[in-house]
């Protein structure tokens, strides 16, 4: 066994999600199945590996994983000019509650 | 009107000879989807209201006698992931069941630049995990082809609204398959781009190294219209590439003769379909039939693409879909505290698959695993990038199957999470390394039931990729 019930109930507490008694459970099995698949891993010799870390490729016909910058890369870095930005309106109005110009949550500081 | 045999190039001639109006073949395609979409729910909202003032914009510059734009009156289904303005965006959970975006992706601004009609949009797993589609909050998608079984996910809803007639052409996603696999069980093509050949701007991701953008289509010409329209650089996506786009629509004539086609023995081993692995192979002897040279391939590191996929798309979920937490937008359930806000609201808004996918996420960044897990993952995907690199010294692509199997039948496979994952196998590895790939049909097995060629190629080879589809697809291949 790969992964516990006190494993899933901590991930489910990092991850801000509740779980029920059996959902708990079931996950712990399907979890420690999928862990145990992806163990085979291990198996590989990774010595001397980079990981490959960004996903900007070189143009043309190669296939280089990791060029140096990302302006070799083909993604170029935009100016940086400051813009107006006049969304806030369009995004709190998708707020399940706002008072303007805010988001309003419970209480969070006790005093 | 019937709805099904509508090209691109038809539609512009037709708009042309002024035999219809852009706003007529829009309605005819609403009645087709008011008939059928009750049995297939590959359509979750019809956006009627920006479909007829778009086609209206199309018959006006008609009138005027302007140039037309090359997707002019084009009707086209938009998988749920992708944000449209003032168009409820759900990607297919509960947890945006009501989220309207306040803007358009990218890819959906120069849809509509170029003319195009967005009718609705499209079913799919919930935030595009699933290889079947029924992992949506609103039901699954029944395959066109044969109703008791999926269109294949996550992209289902495009794939099966493309192939019964319900849209021209459709835009999917593609993260580990999404749009390949559904394409190959819906027996349509599916070009998933190159990473940052189309932007990810109003693409709500899933996991941001891997998420991509491309087309469903009934033909390859209408593949390459589609992607050429909406590939190229875009500012508000870093990732996003500068490469020039070429004229793809133009280029898919261009020859094969003489390209070194390799086929890797890894992607015809244990678990592949007697009849698909049958029919690949006759897809791969009519190219050869074609010019094309076959090469043999070892590609050694295939085996682990499934596991190392599994580690690093939940890893990266598990951050993106930090962002629902019922604070700025979306399903809020309230609680005493924050954290008790935080916790029932992801607790009712995301099904069983996304928390699954939250939780191994976690779980592989977490502190004394992320070395085990997550860090061992990026490195294998060197491996398997270097895999394709090394067969692209020798090969100028790369055919195989889609999909180790025909399309299944509903409910054939919920109830074993790692026997869907391992639907994938064929299709993540394309992913992991960032190259494009498109899957074509190839035939049929005796089932009725479709068979999908896959052609892969190194970084931004569209252009060759849909040269030998065209090829193939000219030669008679889609019904081998």
């Amino acid at each position: 066994m790969t992964i516990s019930r006190d494993d899933v109930l901590r991930v489910a507490e990092l991850a801000h999600l509740e779980l029920t008694p059996d959902e708990a459970e079931m996950y712990r099995g399907q979890l420690d199945e999928i862990l145990n698949y992806v163990g085979k891993l291990q198996q590989l010799d990774l010595t001397n590996v980079e990981p490959m870390t960004q996903m900007s490729f070189a143009t043309g016909e190669t296939t280089s994983p990791l060029p140096e910058s990302n302006q070799e890369a083909g993604t170029p870095l935009r100016d940086d000019i400051v813009r107006p930005c006049t969304v806030a309106d369009a995004v709190l109005s998708q707020a399940p509650d706002a008072i303007k110009p805010f988001f309003r949550v419970p209480k969070v500081i006790e005093r | 009107m019937s709805a099904a045999p509508w090209t691109i190039a038809g539609i512009h001639a037709a708009l042309q000879a002024k035999k219809i109006s852009a706003r007529e073949i829009a309605s005819g395609f609403y009645a087709e989807i008011d008939r059928r979409n009750p049995e297939l729910n590959a359509y979750l909202t019809l956006s009627h209201e920006r479909a007829y003032s778009q086609a209206d914009r199309v018959d006006a510059a008609i009138a005027r006698g302007d140039k037309l734009p090359p997707l002019a009156g084009v009707p086209i289904a938009v998988k749920d992931v992708i944000s449209t303005s003032g168009i409820r965006t759900t990607c297919g959970s509960k947890i945006l069941e009501s989220y309207i975006p306040p803007y358009d992706a990218t890819a959906v601004t120069r849809l509509e630049n170029a003319g195009a009609v967005i009718l609705g949009k499209t079913n799919c797993d919930e935030f595009a995990m699933g290889s079947s589609n029924e992992n949506s909050a609103y039901g699954p998608v029944r395959n066109p082809v044969a109703l008791d079984r999926v269109p294949g996910g996550s992209s289902g809803g495009s794939a099966a609204a493309v192939a019964a007639g319900l849209a021209v052409v459709a835009l999917g996603t593609d993260t580990g398959g999404s749009i390949r696999q559904p394409a190959a069980c819906c027996g349509i093509p599916g070009l998933m781009p190159t990473y940052g050949r189309v932007s990810r701007y109003g693409l709500i991701a899933f996991a941001s190294s891997l998420d991509r953008i491309g087309p469903f289509a009934g033909n390859i010409a209408d593949t390459a219209a589609v992607v050429a329209v909406i590939a190229g650089h875009d500012e508000n996506d870093s990732t996003s590439a500068a490469a020039s786009v070429p004229h793809y629509d133009v280029q898919i004539e261009g020859p094969i003769q003489g390209l070194r086609i390799g086929v890797p023995e890894e992607y015809f081993g244990e678990g592949i379909d007697s009849e698909v692995k049958e029919k690949v192979l006759a897809a791969i002897a009519l190219m050869e039939k074609l010019g094309c040279r076959r090469i043999p391939l070892k590609m050694p590191h295939t085996e682990y693409a499934i596991a190392t996929y599994y580690i690093i798309a939940t890893a990266e979920a598990s951050s993106n879909l930090a962002r629902y937490d019922g604070v700025r937008f979306g399903l809020r359930v309230p609680g005493a505290t924050l954290l008790e806000m935080y916790r029932k609201t992801r607790e009712r808004g995301f099904g069983s698959e996304v928390k699954r996918r939250i939780m191994l996420g976690t779980y592989v960044l977490s502190s004394g695993y992320y070395d085990a897990y997550y860090l061992r993952a990026q490195k294998v995907r060197s491996l398997l990038a270097r895999d394709f690199s090394d067969a692209f010294q020798k090969v100028d692509a790369i055919l195989a199957p889609t999909s180790p199997t025909p399309a299944f039948k509903l409910g054939e496979k919920t109830s074993d999470p790692l026997q869907m994952y391992l639907a994938d196998i064929y299709t993540v590895t394309g992913s992991l390394a960032g190259i494009p790939g498109i899957s074509i049909p190839c035939g049929k097995t005796k089932a009725q039931l479709p068979v999908g060629l896959q052609i892969l190629g190194p970084h931004f080879s569209e252009s060759r990729i849909l040269q030998l589809a065209r090829a193939f697809e000219k030669a008679g291949g889609f019904g081998i």
